[in-house]
């Protein structure tokens, strides 16, 4: 049996609608308008336990109510979903005791206690014995690199910081399972390394199954075998990241660094004839945009360099973000 | 329940500690409850002193009702302050999001929210009229009688918590501040303060049965005190008449269920 099992899962929101003004707000009051907003409209996908999947989607697309369901704080309308044999929303607390939930913009920690004091709380909310949160503490300690901010109140933290802190709480009792929503959101460059880091170790060294949201395509690059992408209440694509690319086309770029500059102009008469999409350069630099469904990059590469002289060459795929953008205007999705 | 008494320990002591680095601000206040019902106190002392008695009660009887409802409502308000914050803290910003993350019940996290010391001060005055009630009233004490007046305390702080659960299950539908609640706590207080028999009847009732005020502090306090209760009940309807405070508690906890499913159906 896998560890997270989905099926058609459905949940429908009933949302009253507001009408502009205060005559409005007033009419609210007597007549109210019901509009029904689909957020899962039948989702089905499996989590074998020590995968990392990376679940993306726009703002709106299901993300979030599709995390509460898994963590047991919403209940679906439709469909079922077992997490390690329990039905979350239905056993919540046995659940929430064998999980970890971590969500970038709110804390898990009390505001005013020192951080280790935290963690002290969390030892007696989930029962931990004291030996074994000794090592957990210990562990995640040495993983998080918190050492020197364990007497420092959680207010006093920086984001960075409180993230580490909150990643180590919510590994105190050593659940098998973690949700991350948004795991990096407002992190600067190193504190987000330094996040990626902790959950890879976690997942590879720890045996730890990871469900990531996030809006950072470097995330997804760098931590996921595995992505589920989900738009407007339903996954779009669930593979590897290969899968995602072959999904929406060919687009490739072929990048020559030349041992001369060489105008636009020359390059394009160069290649015409051949089907690449755009050219561009910088100094001795271009960048080819082409269609591996036009033209083979051998073909392409065996064409350029019979009319120029080159000292390199490689073939890059697009960035992941426009592979997801496209993605989501093929479905009619507005925000990438 | 052992371990649930234990964490609720923990969160008691960790909230008992952060009140104390304010120790200016926990004195101040403390200091003020005690004087804004010690000032109330004197109102009724003022009463008593114009008319001597209050349909046959002494003022050394009241004494002893006031002292008994402000102690039971002092314990409860000090472990309530997570009900009472609960639509501005949890609902609006979705911090209850954490308690339901968490393998507890939800009632008993938001109890250790706080332990509100600054309570002492109101329990400090009621335990000073109590005590110069007790000196001044001839009770034969026995240990059926204690154990009365410690079983109207439990049953007065399992009703006022009960209030405050009930207040807190409101949030769930509103987010809007409940005044309205506040005739029921404060209010009742005052009420209870008073013996139940000098109200009319159909007061009498709903402070009996729909909102058990006279359950609480006017039957059992009777039963204490040894005398005849004017309107005319036993003493063993007194005897049990706080566990209706009991029973309350249990009903508002029905009522927050409702709120929870409500919450995790709705998301908000």
């Amino acid at each position: 049996m896998s560890q997270i099992e989905v099926r058609s899962l459905a949940k429908v929101f009933r949302v009253a609608e507001r009408r502009a003004g205060l005559a409005g707000a007033f009419r609210g009051l007597v007549d109210r308008r019901i509009r029904e907003v689909h957020a899962l409209a039948g989702v089905d996908f499996d989590v074998e336990r020590g995968e990392l999947v990376g679940y993306i989607g726009p703002n709106g697309a299901g993300k979030s109510t599709t995390i509460k369901i898994l963590a047991g704080i919403l209940t679906p309308t439709g469909g079922t979903c077992t997490v390690d044999g329990l039905t979350p929303w239905r056993d919540r607390r046995r659940h929430a005791a064998r999980i970890g939930v971590v969500f970038g913009q709110r804390t898990q920690l009390w505001w005013d206690l020192p951080v280790i004091e935290s963690f002290e709380l969390l030892q007696r909310v989930y029962r931990v014995p004291a030996p074994v949160f000794q090592r957990n503490r210990d562990r995640m300690v040495e993983l998080m690199r918190l050492g020197p901010l364990l007497d420092t109140p959680v207010r006093q933290l920086s984001l960075g910081q409180r993230m580490r802190a909150d990643l180590a709480a919510a590994l105190l009792h050593g659940p098998k399972l973690l949700f991350l929503d948004e795991p990096t959101i407002g992190l600067d460059a190193a504190a987000k390394l330094a996040m990626r880091d902790f959950v890879r170790t976690l997942n590879r060294e720890e045996g730890v199954t990871v469900v990531l949201t996030t809006h950072d395509m470097d995330d997804i690059e760098a931590l996921c075998e595995r992505i589920m992408v989900i738009g407007q209440g339903q996954i779009l694509i669930d593979g590897g990241i290969d899968d995602l690319r072959r999904r929406v086309g060919n687009s490739r770029v072929l990048i020559v660094d030349l041992e001369d500059t060489v105008s636009v102009a020359a390059l394009e008469d160069g290649l015409r004839g051949v089907g690449t999409r755009d050219v561009r350069v910088t100094g001795r630099r271009a960048r080819i945009d082409f269609d591996a469904g036009v033209i083979a990059p051998a073909a392409l590469i065996a064409r350029v360099t019979s009319r120029f002289e080159v000292q390199d060459l490689f073939v890059e795929h697009p960035p992941i973000e426009h592979t997801v953008a496209e993605l989501y205007a093929e479905h009619g999705e507005g925000e990438a | 329940m052992t371990d649930s008494i234990a964490m609720l320990a923990r969160y008691f002591g960790v909230s008992i500690r952060a009140q104390l680095q304010y120790r200016t601000s926990f004195l101040l206040s403390a200091a003020g409850q005690f004087l804004n019902s010690a000032i109330e106190f004197l109102g009724l002392w003022a009463l008593f002193d114009r008319f001597g008695h209050l349909a046959g009660w002494s003022f050394a009887e009241v004494a002893f009702f006031y002292g008994v409802i402000n102690c039971t409502f002092a314990i409860a308000d000090a472990l309530t302050t997570g009900f009472d914050r609960f639509g501005s803290h949890y609902v609006k910003t979705g911090d209850f999001d954490r308690l339901l993350l968490r393998p507890r019940p939800t009632a008993l996290q938001l109890a250790g929210h706080e332990f509100a010391l600054r309570r002492i001060g109101r329990l400090l005055q009621g335990l000073i009229v109590l005590a110069w009630a007790i000196s001044a009233l001839d009770i034969p004490w026995d240990a059926a009688r204690v154990a009365l007046l410690l079983l109207t305390v439990a049953g007065g702080v399992a009703f006022f918590f009960g209030l405050m659960v009930l207040q807190a299950s409101l949030c769930f539908w509103t987010t809007e501040s409940l005044e309205i609640m506040n005739v029921l706590t404060y209010g009742g207080v005052e009420t209870a303060q008073y013996p139940l028999s000098i109200y009319h009847i159909a007061f009498r009732r709903i402070f009996t049965f729909v909102v058990p005020l006279g359950c609480i502090g006017y039957f059992p306090i009777v039963a204490v005190l040894g005398v005849d209760d004017p309107l005319g009940t036993g003493r063993v309807f007194q005897a049990l008449a706080p566990l209706a405070g009991v029973a309350f508690l249990g009903l508002s906890f029905v009522a927050w269920g409702f709120g929870v499913r409500r919450y995790t159906s709705t998301g908000s």
